[in-house]
């Protein structure tokens, strides 16, 4: 489909001049076994191998953690990457697109030419991302006096008042939020790099043990151990790359909602930051979200790509459980929503996974159980049942929709190059 | 000076710098609810901050504030992260709508507080209690006496308020 390009009130002047070559990763475990230095020079030299490039040829680097991972420093000193620009953020679910955006940035300054972007994790064996182990122990000061304080403290704990909220003031059901995990984990069972590829239903959701209410454990994302990264260069140089570039169309970065010290002062809390970023992110990208073929909707809950999905506006305000549940967001579908299966079921990576997956789709080329061909290239079969096909058909233009929390988002459109 | 104490098996710390959060604490020690009010516009701001977060403005006085309100939304946790909050479950965590300042500066914005559902002593509430409350549940602060200079406010059913027959709560009970 050819790109709508009539917008001319917003910076189009970077639109399509920057891409995604290069996506790698590690396995997805519970227990790697190695440093997350180990893991993110493995993600980056993947991502490197995978665009085509030499580590000479990456001279920026990225990286962004939670007190919890090694820098940019030591991944570019193992793989002999001599960087004229580098910069490790904290943060977690927000950062990508946002990291993505900073890349195009620095290279548009003349400061860098070619960007590694990554995030090494121990999710699981080393610090648990849901908060359990040493994180539980830690002093409680400052502002977390009026939250930890209260046994506040998990990304679960701290998001339920927005999910219940939507729940009082939409009649949004937990069968419908469920639907979430069900069509995640059937992505999963077409990816045999997922954590858990087991395919779960609505019921087995509603029938998991209570974490905090509203969530069921299976409402809740796999913590795990992985490495992965993204290679971010200009169109031009995406040319002389080994594979169809995944053009950026627009980038919106940690767009917030007011109150970034406590974003439940203003409301409405059932209403989530992408209910401002979808300003930036439309216009910046000219085209709709009834443009786009594929999204990545944060799933560290099945609560928040609900909600996301509503507040960037693929359905109206309060309608986010029907859209989850009626087969839209399906492979097959007319707009399937992590089509790796996710935080949910692939592995949780804070974000970068599903920007990895997009960038397969939009090369057509994604990492399924299909035959590969005589072209060395996936002869996809578009059967979606159990253990096949993950490749949606004719993937033109992908949206991501990364979150921090209900205060706070991140999203990228990619078309195909 | 700062303050070191344990709450509920929890290490807290006040720093000597923190002059806002230990203002904010000694007050609710002398079970005396307190919050900044903006010396230029007079709004009345929460948690604890550097400035006014509706003009900007450093300075501000601590002001009596009456803290009762209606529970706007909540948690009822099954599974604790913190050791010593595992015998307390299921426990709820209110996010209240305070009377006060309630819809202003604009309808979207109110003094929203964290607390715990507790009974008026300031202990955790117990199942029954936990199952009584949701959406719309009047309630009043009340205080968890932890050491000299801080005590951790929380909520307990608001006995002499009009309540609603049935508050909302989460629909798959």
């Amino acid at each position: 489909m050819p790109m709508p390009d009539t917008d001319t009130t917003s910076p189009k002047f970077l639109r399509d001049k920057y891409a995604i070559v290069g996506v790698g990763e590690t396995t997805y475990t519970r227990g790697s076994g190695v440093t997350t230095r180990k893991l993110g020079t493995w993600a980056v030299r993947n991502a490197i191998e995978d665009a085509g490039l030499k580590p000479s040829d990456i001279d920026g680097m990225l990286s962004y953690q939670s007190g919890d991972s090694t820098f940019s420093t030591f991944i570019a000193g193992d793989l002999g990457i001599r960087p004229s620009f580098y910069m490790d953020v904290f943060g977690g679910g927000s950062s990508t697109e946002a990291l993505v955006g900073m890349a195009m940035g620095l290279i548009e300054a003349g400061m860098c030419t070619t960007v590694a972007i990554f995030r090494a994790m121990n999710g699981f064996s080393q610090v648990r991302i849901g908060g359990t182990g040493a994180r539980a122990a830690a002093p409680v000061s400052g502002d977390a006096l009026h939250g930890r304080a209260y046994g506040w403290q998990s990304a679960g704990q701290m998001f339920a008042p927005t999910f219940m909220r939507h729940m009082h003031d939409y009649g949004t059901r937990p069968e419908q939020v469920a639907a979430v995990k069900a069509i995640h984990s059937e992505h999963a069972s077409n990816n045999p790099k997922a954590f858990y590829k087991r395919r779960f239903t609505v019921e087995d959701v509603l029938n998991s043990r209570i974490i905090c209410k509203p969530l069921h454990l299976l409402d809740c994302c796999v913590e795990t151990d992985n490495g992965t990264a993204l290679i971010v260069t200009s169109a031009e140089r995406a040319r002389d790359c080994r594979h169809t570039p995944a053009l950026i169309r627009g980038v919106v970065g940690r767009c917030s909602k007011p109150r970034t010290d406590m974003h439940y002062q203003h409301g409405p809390i059932s209403t989530v930051a992408g209910h401002y970023a979808r300003d930036i992110l439309w216009p910046n990208a000219g085209v709709g979200p009834e443009d786009v073929d594929v999204t990545g909707s944060y799933d560290a809950f099945t609560f928040t790509t609900m909600l996301q999905l509503e507040d960037y506006g693929f359905c109206k305000k309060g309608e986010g459980g029907q859209y989850v549940s009626d087969g839209t967001i399906r492979l097959g579908g007319k707009r399937p929503n992590n089509t790796s299966g996710g935080h949910l079921c692939e592995g949780y990576t804070h974000g970068l996974n599903m920007v990895i997956e997009n960038v397969r789709q939009l090369r057509h080329d994604v990492d399924d159980s299909c035959p590969i061909g005589p072209d060395g290239k996936r002869q996809h079969t578009y059967d979606y049942r159990e253990g096949g096909c993950r490749q949606v058909k004719d993937c033109e233009l992908s949206a991501n929709l990364g979150w921090a929390n209900p205060g706070t988002g991140s999203a990228m459109v990619m078309r195909r190059g | 000076m700062g303050i070191q104490a344990t709450y509920l098996g929890m290490p807290l710390a006040i720093d000597d710098l923190d002059v806002e959060n230990l203002a904010y604490f000694r007050h609710c020690a002398a079970h005396d609810f307190h919050l900044q009010r903006c010396t230029a516009c007079g709004l009345v701001r929460y948690p604890p901050t550097t400035a006014c977060p509706w003009c900007a403005n450093p300075k501000s006085d601590w002001v009596p504030v009456e803290a009762r309100g209606a529970v706007h939304s909540y948690t009822e946790v099954h599974h604790a992260i913190q050791p010593a909050f595992k015998a307390h479950t299921p426990y709820l965590v209110l996010l209240v709508d305070l009377d006060t300042q309630k819809g202003k500066p604009t309808e979207l914005e109110a003094l929203r507080m964290m607390g715990n559902l507790t009974t008026p002593d300031g202990t955790l509430a117990p199942p029954e209690t936990v199952k009584s409350v949701g959406i719309g549940t009047r309630v009043r602060m009340v205080f968890a006496d932890v050491a000299p200079g801080l005590a951790i406010p929380h909520w307990t059913i608001d006995e002499t308020a009009p309540q609603p027959a049935r508050p909302w709560r989460y629909p798959q009970e």
